[in-house]
């Protein structure tokens, strides 16, 4: 591996689910978080997990990421099963999940230090070329704890990044930060995935945000979590959330969510 | 700077007023040596060598017992973090031990080493070693499980991951873990030196000692003054630049 080929063609890989579900059993009582969950997602897709809280679209996530296990039915990344955490999916969280004891430079590269056949040159190089990628070369030498939390957001979105994962899962990346930096943000990553595409499986419960950004939006509801809806999104990119089309494909989603939990 | 200079000022002031108090004959030298004769005392004590060599014996067995008490208690704590059976067994010994000034360990240490620098070290080591155990587990504990989950999707595990993650992410534990450990070791080689006669070495502590049968309380007061000033410096020279790291990387106050 040398560092023309990792920034050279950004990778992606096709997902396979099939027939997962997953109970957790507790002391008192079962849950089942997942129930028979099918989907396809195709190369360079970015598929949006719509659902209220507790509608296991996070517990899909970890499931991707490998950092749980089904308890019935298979995970495939490109026909691989998937059999733990790799650095082929990586994961981006609600909470930035920056580790404080290392700077920005130092938190970028704490993936691409584990990645072989890279020089030390090689590894700083591409962690400034994913810094750039989001805006934030300035800041290679901050610590985390003087950024702000939408630029913590963009240093967790590089390090996600920057070892050239196949799959990015976002787990409500956004969620906690004001509706200015988001809005931003929606930009931003819609622009990122114009020039690294990569296989997005993105966690939401604002309809707007799942229509903004979405190639498809797949509903969820909960208890136990069941795929209800599949929604294409056609709309021309880059998209505003603010759009009126965009508006208005989250209104009969809106709608359609309402009746789902009304008959559940 | 000016609270350094304020600190200074205060210092001088209070040394001034009671020299002066001694000099007016308010109380006997007997019983509070003035500070010119604890000054005098110093001088002739770092002249004769006698000072410096105390203090270097008082810091071999401090930093020894110390050094051995981290590389004991840090993996121990590793340990009962991870392991709920080495937590339910060792964690709570540890607990235990921890609440037990280690000067009490003296006796016991006198019958199983003799007076030894082994004895010396024992109680050094005691305590030490579970105060770091302790901030060790408890640093590791309360990790937030999300550093673990991102390390572990960038390809982190095992070794990589304790060095790379588990151990820095509990450094603000650990640090005043070890802050506190040394603490310990220090009251307690003190309180074994003044209790206990070693023949293979003489320490500050011994040198207080003497000072008591003496009479001589400018002496025990000087002495006094140096363990102050070695405890004040060792915390300054230690723990300082990791806690300024702290400060400035994490934001700690």
């Amino acid at each position: 591996m040398t560092i023309q080929d990792e920034l050279g063609v950004s990778s992606t890989a096709k997902l396979n689910i099939r027939g997962v579900s997953k109970l957790y059993r507790g002391a008192r009582q079962t849950v089942s978080a997942l129930e028979d969950i099918n989907l396809q997602v195709e190369d360079g897709e970015f598929v949006c997990l719509l659902g209220a809280s507790g509608c296991g679209k996070s517990t899909l996530l970890s499931l991707i990421a490998g950092l749980e296990k089904p308890t019935e039915g298979s995970l495939l990344a490109d026909g691989k099963s998937i059999e733990g955490p790799g650095r082929q999916r990586m994961v981006m969280f609600q909470e930035h999940a920056l580790f404080p004891w290392l700077d920005v430079m130092g938190n970028v590269l704490f993936g691409l230090n584990l990645k072989s056949g890279l020089t030390q040159d090689d590894r700083r190089e591409l962690a400034m070329f994913y810094l750039k990628l989001v805006g934030l070369e300035k800041f290679s030498q901050a610590n985390v704890h003087e950024l702000s939390g939408g630029m913590k957001q963009r240093v967790a979105l590089a390090r996600a990044l920057a070892p050239n994962p196949q799959v990015l899962l976002m787990d409500e990346p956004f969620a906690a930060l004001d509706a200015m930096t988001r809005e931003q943000l929606y930009a931003d990553l819609q622009n990122i995935q114009q020039k690294r595409r990569k296989t997005v499986i993105f966690v939401t419960h604002n309809v707007r945000e799942a229509v903004c950004l979405g190639d498809r939006v797949v509903l969820f509801t909960p208890r136990p979590g069941r795929i209800r809806a599949e929604y294409r999104v056609d709309l021309p990119r880059p998209r505003d959330i603010n759009d009126v089309a965009v508006a208005q494909l989250a209104r009969t989603i809106t709608d359609e969510l309402k009746t789902l939990t009304a008959s559940a | 700077m000016t609270r350094v200079l304020r600190s200074l000022a205060f210092f001088a002031l209070v040394v001034a007023l009671w020299e002066a108090a001694s000099r007016a004959g308010w109380w006997s030298p007997v019983l509070v040596p003035a500070p010119l004769a604890i000054g005098e005392y110093l001088v002739s004590a770092l002249k004769d060598g006698s000072l410096f060599s105390a203090g270097w014996v008082t810091m071999k067995r401090l930093l020894l017992g110390y050094i051995i008490g981290l590389a004991a208690g840090i993996p121990l704590g590793l340990l009962t973090a991870r392991f709920r059976f080495a937590a339910d067994t060792l964690g709570v010994l540890a607990l235990g031990l921890q609440t037990l000034p280690s000067v009490c360990w003296v006796p016991l240490a006198l019958l199983w080493f003799g007076q030894t620098e082994s004895a010396m070290l024992f109680i050094v080591i005691m305590g030490t070693l579970w105060a770091v155990l302790l901030a060790t587990d408890h640093g590791i504990r309360q990790i937030p499980p999300i550093y673990r989950r991102a390390a572990s999707t960038m390809g982190s595990s095992g070794l990589h991951l304790l060095w790379h993650v588990l151990l820095p992410a509990s450094l603000p534990h650990l640090v005043s873990g070890m802050k506190q450990g040394w603490a310990f070791a220090w009251r307690s080689l003190m309180a074994a030196e003044i209790y206990v006669t070693v023949l293979t070495g003489f320490g500050l502590g011994h040198l207080l000692h003497y000072g008591r049968e003496l009479q001589a309380m400018d002496q025990v007061a000087a002495i006094m003054l140096v363990i102050l000033i070695v405890g004040f410096a060792a915390d300054k020279l230690l723990f300082s630049p990791w806690e300024a790291f702290l400060r400035r990387r994490w934001g700690l106050a």
